[in-house]
């Protein structure tokens, strides 16, 4: 009997696992980000000057007057500044979110896989997180524990955390209960095996794309506490920082404020371009799959 | 009204998820007279639902007609404007879904998605329209159509659901209906009601009708002429009776020799029995299992009797193979999913080569667990996406035998020619695989734990027939080779009457029959595994008609589908020979024949002979 030989093989599927292709909104994105990694990375030995340095007697100089991008309201170089920010901006941001995820996803993929009292456990605690509104909750850390750069992402990570968690369990909770996954624990699987083997692989599109609006948000976020006066402290460069230390300026006609300004405004389009293109994606392999 | 349907030369293309188009339906044509019924039919991927979809001027998303026409009389359907494929659709032609379950919208009442059709091209008044909506019902056989066209779909059952969706087709006077496999996921007995529903309405109606299915023997008592596809092409067109009894193609008779049938005995045989029966402990033993879903608790009790499994008890032994069968919602996937341990029971005992089996996965040693494996259903999520075939088939060699590297390659590739799937398979991802071969790597990824037994899941209802007569010839060489038990989970009669020994007939979460296949299979028959067995079609014109004069009118309906779950036999409201004041009080007593041959039934065994 070998039926299969015929009409198996008509139908087997040549097509391999392509790379996606980019498109051209994804290709803008990268190259932002692109642009923002190198300048965060490189940012300090491309400056001119030292970001505390003043280095004029007047501010708020505009363009090519002092330095490349003119002066801030003390006189400072705003070019090397903008360039040391950058390093602070997305380091923060990036730390804070990575530290949210991982302890968002624990959460919610242990209360989604293993279920029970265990799950309304983590459900309920994220409850209670969420009921805090971000702002208020760190300003009540803030002002209990200070506003040193560790206590700031560990804030914006716990802000964080249980909103990934929600998310984490509710498309971990599709997963786990797929045939592949019941077949993992029927084989005696252990929890941690099942997570990382069986379902983080199947989350992973979904939450890049979480991922991706998370960290405009933590860059966002961090950004309004600096301009609160309660993120990084002057004279440390940080985008946010100097967004509110140059407002002033926009009255007398200077444009110090709107560089920082830009600069995460632009951060957060290019992540938004490539969020948008994993979220393309993962629509495209559904239709993909509907196809057959 | 009825006109002539032909569609000329229709190519159809498909985008792939690179953007490119190729084509899936070369150059077709096709005619449907006026009243006739016109069967495609073919394995999935044929081409047969977008071709039916044509005929209604309509291509799904990711799919474009490029070329022929289809018209209906004079009217040239692919170049209708919007306004004109509004009005044609539905007045013109209908079309009923294989899925009623997703094509009804569960928060409207019935008899308002039948009139839908009515409102939408403005026909009639209130009262007409409900008038009318009620005489269709009672057409196609609902029962008590006036009280149910009040009712929300979920409180009627599957097949009165998919009866309701024929009435929404048929509710306009189309001249032409497209029935999209419109019984493929109903049970049996289910199903000719249905059939019947639909042979009365097209005949009633008098419109034609374009009746898509896998499934010969379904079509042979619907259709008149039969069309047979195969990859986007028409193999082989002609009438019904002479197509099955004279095919002239290869493909055709391939496909006939694929159909399973339950053999014809009165007496005897079907399955050679093995030597050695009953010798020694079972290797598994299930007694008086009950399970449910939902926990009872002090605030909510839920009665024992309201369990979906109550008080079930089987044995498997070694190297046999036992099928478990019953219509849907039985609770035959929920006995798999006790013994695999996903699913502790509230009460009775599970025994595992002769010792006691915990109930919960996290009690069972590894080694415990190696013995039994689990083959799912869907072949489309039994594999995890993500993994390459290695990794699949693999992991249960490193579990179990701490298997690495280029020993557990080897093992691997092994376990593939077991399957009949060549060794570099290892290197793909199941996005790569047809639904038959996912469903041959879940088989080795099962065997590489080297089990005692396999508990299969229906493994074979995804499958096209003639690909699943492959998988199941392969199950019956393994089982051979490595003397394997497999619990065989299936509604499919003629599947299981070819490979098993031993058949557990499960009615309501309750065993009304078990016994050696020969004897199951043969009268005296349980009323239920006689309804169960009748209900298989056969591949033969007039079957139906045959069956509907011989059966008792009330067996087969069921109000809402629901049995009744008290201490009487569950099966007294279909059954033909119910004691009315005993079946509905007494639970039905345990009658023991030869061979362990049991039936549970209050009836003496000479009254279950015909």
């Amino acid at each position: 009997m070998n039926f299969h030989a015929t009409t198996d093989k008509q139908k087997k599927k040549t097509r391999r696992r392509a790379r996606p292709r980019l498109t051209l909104a994804a290709k803008i994105g990268l190259i932002i980000l692109l642009l923002h990694g190198l300048v965060a990375i490189l940012g300090p030995v491309l400056a001119p000057e030292s970001p505390a340095e003043i280095v004029s007697d007047d501010s708020f100089l505009g363009v090519g007057e002092c330095g490349l991008l003119g002066s801030d309201y003390l006189g400072r170089d705003l070019y090397s500044r903008m360039l040391h920010g950058a390093r602070m901006t997305i380091g923060t941001a990036l730390i804070a979110t990575i530290a949210g995820f991982l302890i968002g996803m624990a959460l919610g993929f242990t209360g989604a896989e293993v279920g029970g009292w265990v799950d309304n456990a983590i459900s309920a605690f994220v409850d209670l997180l969420i009921s805090f509104p971000p702002i208020l909750l760190s300003l009540v850390v803030i002002v209990a524990l200070g506003n040193s750069l560790l206590v700031l992402v560990a804030t914006v990570a716990v802000i964080h955390a249980p909103r990934v968690a929600r998310v984490g369990r509710a498309i971990a909770m599709d997963v786990a209960t797929k045939d592949f996954v019941e077949v993992a624990r029927t084989r005696g699987e252990g929890l941690w095996s099942i997570l990382s083997r069986e379902i983080w692989p199947n989350t992973i599109r979904s939450l890049a794309a979480e991922f991706g609006l998370r960290l405009t948000f933590s860059i966002l976020f961090l950004s309004s506490l600096s301009f609160l006066g309660l993120g990084i402290q002057p004279p440390t460069a940080d985008w946010g920082v100097m967004v509110r230390e140059n407002m002033s300026g926009l009255l007398y006609g200077s444009g110090a404020a709107l560089f920082p300004a830009g600069a995460i405004a632009s951060i957060s389009v290019g992540i938004n371009l490539v969020v948008d293109w994993i979220v393309e994606q993962t629509g495209q392999e559904i239709s993909g799959e509907m196809l057959k | 009204m009825t006109q002539k349907l032909s569609i000329e030369n229709l190519v159809i293309e498909a985008k792939k998820p690179t953007g490119k188009w190729f084509e899936i339906i070369h150059g077709v044509s096709v005619t449907v007279k006026p009243g006739e019924v016109l069967a495609l039919i073919g394995e999935s991927g044929a081409g047969k639902s977008t071709l039916g979809l044509a005929a209604l001027g309509y291509s799904r998303p990711g799919t474009r007609i490029t070329g022929g026409n289809v018209r209906l009389g004079e009217m040239d359907i692919l170049n209708l404007t919007r306004p004109q494929i509004r009005d044609f659709r539905g007045r013109q032609v209908a079309y009923v879904a294989q899925s009623a379950y997703a094509a009804i919208n569960p928060a409207i009442v019935l008899g308002e998605q039948v009139a839908e059709g009515l409102l939408v091209h403005t026909i009639g008044n209130r009262a007409e329209r409900k008038r009318r909506v009620i005489k269709m019902m009672e057409i196609l056989d609902l029962p008590d159509a006036e009280n149910m066209a009040r009712q929300y779909p979920h409180q009627v059952s599957g097949g009165q659901q998919q009866r309701v969706m024929v009435a929404m087709a048929m509710i306009d006077k189309p001249g032409l209906i497209v029935f999209d496999e419109p019984t493929t996921a109903l049970d049996v007995t289910t199903q000719i009601e249905v059939l019947k529903a639909i042979k009365k309405g097209n005949r009633e109606k008098g419109n034609s009708a374009i009746y898509i299915s896998h499934d010969l023997s379904v079509v042979a008592q619907v259709a008149d002429r039969i069309v047979v596809l195969l990859d986007g092409r028409i193999v082989e067109i002609g009438n019904t009776p002479e197509l099955l009894a004279n095919p002239q193609e290869d493909y055709t008779r391939q496909l006939l020799g694929a159909v399973r049938q339950i053999p014809k005995v009165t007496t005897g045989k079907i399955y050679a029995p093995r030597t050695g029966e009953g010798a020694g402990p079972p290797l598994l033993e299930l007694k008086g299992i009950h399970a449910s879903y939902q926990r009872s608790t002090w605030l909510h009790p839920i009665p024992m009797n309201r369990n979906i499994l109550r008080g079930v008890s089987f044995q498997v032994e070694a190297g046999k193979i036992v099928a478990l069968v019953g219509e849907s919602g039985s609770g035959k996937s929920t006995i798999a999913r006790v013994i695999s341990g996903l699913l502790p029971p509230i009460s009775g005992e599970l025994r595992f080569q002769d010792k006691p089996l915990p109930a919960s996965i996290r009690q069972r040693p590894l080694d415990q667990l190696r013995r039994i494996q689990m083959v799912c259903q869907s072949p489309d999520t039994t594999l995890n996406p993500e993994q390459q075939i290695s990794e699949a088939i693999g992991r249960p060699l490193k579990l179990y035998f701490g298997l690495k590297n280029s020993q557990r390659r080897e093992r691997v590739e092994e376990l593939l020619s077991m399957v009949e799937l060549p060794g570099d398979y290892a290197d793909r991802y199941p996005s790569e695989l047809s639904g038959g071969e996912k469903q041959r790597v879940s088989l080795a990824r099962a065997f590489a734990a080297d089990p005692e037994v396999i508990l299969c899941d229906e493994i074979l209802s995804a499958l096209d027939t003639v690909v699943a007569s492959a998988v199941l010839e392969m199950l019956k060489n393994l089982q051979r080779k490595m003397g394997t038990a497999y619990l065989f989970i299936s509604h499919d009669l003629a599947t299981v009457a070819t490979i098993v020994d031993r058949v557990v007939v499960l009615y309501a979460g309750q065993v009304c029959e078990e016994g050696p296949a020969a004897k199951v299979f043969a009268p005296p028959y349980h009323p239920y595994t006689a309804l169960l067995i009748s209900s298989v079609p056969e591949l033969r014109t007039g079957w139906l008609e045959d069956v509907l004069a011989s059966r008792q009118a009330e067996t087969g309906i069921v109000h809402g589908g629901m049995a009744p779950r008290d201490n009487g036999c569950a099966f007294r409201t279909r059954c033909p020979l119910a004691i009315p004041g005993l079946c509905d009080l007494q639970p039905p007593g345990k009658k023991i024949l030869a061979n362990g041959h049991v039936v549970y039934c209050h009836r003496e065994i000479q009254e279950l002979s015909q």
